[in-house]
């Protein structure tokens, strides 16, 4: 009658889903606050120092910043495409597409290490040999790792969970049709998501217009 | 049913309480029941309250004689920031919402536990390894930086342990919004049927709002904390005036968490004494609905006020007139729930018992506390007392008298529940007459001291000043002793005090209709609500008299069995 999936101190089952996401849910309002002082930051440099925003802008590798943003869209589709084969119990297809979802996100971090290393063969990390003279550049490149590194931490953790959850659902460790677990991955892998669609035009397409 | 003979069945020794369950040190720090875990909680925040109290003797010793005899300046600097670090982030923040929040809260609205049991575990190993890095700054020298962590000085020119203090705090934040997530959920999935939302007790309003103002605005003080560490660690220049960063975006940052952080404190004080007062008035709370709102607004409006902390660092005079307006309306719900539980107390049958002499003392002082923060909000008067002792005074008043005096309150006044033993009477009340008056001897002097120009965080000042520091540091002699006999009687009542029982003050709660201490799952059945919280007498009639020992809750929430 009661799934496995039911733990203590919920009584049914679809409440125990409903409450992990609406956990999840509070979390992520959390996250965006987090985030959020991050582009409330920007922003205001970004109308204190217009023009060495924008010069600065125009450093950062835009190939790169596509591609990627392209990567983590495609893992968005096979993370949901995880969930919803979860909710009809095709063990195989979550399996699959969670090991797509992981990979995807490696790519993009893979991708992230090499942009990185073209940025510091550059010069672009702020210091005394900082590529551009302007001073103010040096806080657009500030907020580039800063952001850049805190949402790279953000995949990071989202791979290892995904990979975990894999894992266990190819062992047969439990329930996953039942358990709220997948879904809860799924909003927190499209928030990290959601957060490099505003980085990447802040980041990568400043300055560009012709 | 007369609640006598079926409390009796409550009453007999029972041997599968949440104490008892498991006894090995393994079942305690494994544990996921949220009773438990409140218990890991008061081992944490009651260290660290001493660690914080050691901290401020040391400066009430330092400011006896105005030369700043026994510290460097820079020892002086870090004594006040390790104060102000702990006391805020290790004590206040988490004091009662991860203790008696943690304990109550499940038990009021008839849960067995909190939605997420092992989130709840994690959160307490989140706040010791925050813990453990703040010893680590502590040992290896300090911080000197204020617990403010203004830039350009904690980013760029500290020559301190900033960054393990930040990591420090940026872990227990995270700590402190798995508590905030766990709340929310509980109190939206798990409330007993009947219990619908304007039946809950107003303490579990409390962690409720609390817990959404903690979810919104932890995680910008961690941003802010992460960017120092960047600043600091790897030279980004993010508040960096030489490249055309703004210390003052930092600031604004800071204070959008470290305002709403005041009502984190405070909140959950206005819930339990809200409780006490109900319960040792013998009345229904006054305005109950706009308590609720008061509540609510409160949390709301905090999110807007914070610029009213840096009138004078640097602000569009516009700016400064809105926060200012602003700061006024927050003061209009805290004034509605002063008038409220004064209200409650007329007519009411008022047992002057050890927590009520704590929620009196806590009504009289946040009073004082509040109103003094109409002084700062408005711009003519702040920019004369800006950090003068004046502001010290105003939120010790707030955090102290009243935060502190809130969780003694609750202390004694949920001891029975938590330990099965009543405290004694005479001693807890002893020591919360003690406490008032021994923190108005420490605190009142300030005002005037600071009113007069005595300016935070300098320990050599002008001799004129001295008679005042001499009195607040022997107000905090008596501060010291009534903070430290709780720990002597109430250790004294856990073998020798007086067996509880389940219900010994007659209060209304639900957490009241399970045994003295609880079953490891709280309830024996499901308890099932048909009455309003705080129903101690009829609608349109006042309370009677009763003996002491013969309370009875009247309309408790729950039905048994």
């Amino acid at each position: 009658m009661s799934s496995p999936a039911l733990h203590e101190p919920f009584e049914a089952i679809d409440r125990q889903r409903l409450s992990a996401a609406l956990g999840m849910w509070v979390f992520l309002a959390s996250e965006i606050l987090f985030f959020g002082s991050l582009f409330l930051g920007f922003t205001v440099y970004r109308s204190l120092h217009p023009q060495a925003i924008l010069e600065a802008g125009r450093e950062t590798n835009v190939v790169f910043g596509s591609v990627n943003t392209a990567i983590l869209l495609i893992s968005s589709v096979t993370m949901a495409v995880a969930d919803k084969a979860a909710e009809r119990g095709l063990r195989r297809m979550v399996v699959g597409c969670l090991a797509a979802t992981a990979a995807l996100g490696l790519a993009f971090l893979v991708l992230k290490g090499l942009e990185y290393r073209e940025d510091i063969h550059e010069h672009l990390v702020p210091g005394p040999d900082f590529k551009l003279k302007t001073p103010a550049a040096q806080l657009f490149f500030g907020f580039y790792w800063s952001m850049t590194a805190i949402h790279a931490v953000h995949l990071t953790i989202g791979i290892a969970a995904v990979c975990l959850f894999a894992w266990r659902v190819s062992r047969r460790a439990f329930d996953f049709t039942a358990s709220a677990a997948l879904p809860s991955l799924g909003l927190y892998w499209h928030l990290v998501d959601i957060i490099w669609i505003f980085l990447y035009p802040l980041l990568y397409l400043g300055g560009r217009a012709p | 049913m007369t609640d006598m003979t079926a409390e009796s069945g409550l009453t007999a020794p029972r041997s599968d309480t949440y104490l008892n369950h498991g006894s090995t040190l393994w079942s305690w720090l494994t544990t996921t029941d949220h009773k438990r875990i409140a218990l890991l909680y008061f081992g944490s925040i009651t260290l660290f309250f001493f660690i914080g109290g050691a901290a401020a003797t040391m400066i009430r010793l330092e400011l006896i004689s105005p030369n700043g005899a026994l510290f460097t300046n820079d020892g002086y600097n870090r004594l006040f920031t390790l104060h102000g670090v702990i006391m805020v982030w290790f004590f206040l923040v988490p004091s009662i919402p991860t203790t008696f929040g943690n304990f109550l809260l499940p038990l009021m609205i008839g849960a067995s536990d909190v939605a997420f049991p092992r989130l709840n575990l994690f959160s307490w190993y989140l706040n010791t390894v925050g813990g453990l890095l703040v010893v680590a700054c502590l040992v290896l020298g300090g911080v000197d930086t204020g617990w403010t962590f203004y830039t350009p000085f904690s980013s760029m020119f500290s020559n301190s342990y900033v960054f393990l203090a930040v990591a420090a705090v940026f872990v227990v934040g995270f700590s402190t919004i798995a508590t905030g997530v766990n709340f929310i959920v509980t109190v939206h999935a798990l409330r007993a049927p009947g219990m619908t939302w304007f039946r809950l007790p107003l303490f579990v309003w409390t962690q409720y709002a609390t817990a959404i103002v903690i979810i919104l605005a932890t995680p910008v003080l961690a941003i802010s904390l992460a960017l120092i560490a960047a600043e600091r660690l790897f030279g980004l220049p993010i508040f960096d005036p030489q490249h055309g960063g703004d210390p003052v975006l930092f600031q604004h940052l800071f204070w959008f968490y470290s305002h709403p952080a005041v009502y984190i404190m405070i909140l959950p004080a206005f819930g339990v004494v809200s409780e006490l007062i109900a319960c040792f008035s013998r009345r229904q709370v006054f305005g109950y609905t706009a308590m609720v709102w008061a509540i609510l607004g409160i949390s709301v409006i905090g999110f807007f006020v914070w610029g009213h902390h840096m009138f004078v660092a640097g602000m569009s005079p516009f700016a400064a007139l809105v926060f200012s307006f602003l700061s006024f309306i927050v003061a209009v719900p805290s004034a509605i729930k002063v008038f409220n539980w004064t209200f409650t107390l007329y007519r009411g049958q008022i047992y002057f018992e050890a927590p009520m002499l704590y929620a009196l003392g806590f009504i009289g002082l946040f009073t004082i506390g509040g109103l003094t923060g109409l002084f700062t909000a408005s711009l003519p008067i702040d920019v004369h007392v800006t950090d003068s002792y004046f502001v010290v005074a105003h939120f010790h008043y707030v955090m102290v008298g009243g935060s502190v005096s809130a969780f003694f309150g609750a202390l004694h006044f949920w001891w029975p529940k938590i330990s099965g033993r009543m405290a004694p009477d005479g001693w807890a009340r002893f020591a919360a007459i003690l406490m008032f008056f021994g923190f108005n001897f420490t605190f009142f002097p300030q005002f005037v001291m600071g009113y007069l120009g005595m300016n935070r965080r300098y320990h050599h000042y002008a001799p004129e000043f001295q008679i005042y520091h001499v009195a607040s540091s022997m107000g905090a002699v008596i501060l010291a002793a009534a903070y430290l006999l709780p720990m002597g009687y109430l250790t004294w009542s856990l073998f020798r005090g007086q067996k509880a029982r389940a219900n010994p003050w007659g209060a209304t709660g639900l957490e009241w209709q399970t045994s003295s201490p609880p079953p490891k799952h709280n309830f024996d059945q499901r308890p099932v609500v048909t009455e309003r919280a705080y129903v101690y007498h009829p609608d349109q009639e006042s309370p009677r008299h009763e003996e002491p020992n013969a309370r009875e809750p009247h309309n408790p929430q729950g039905q048994r069995g």
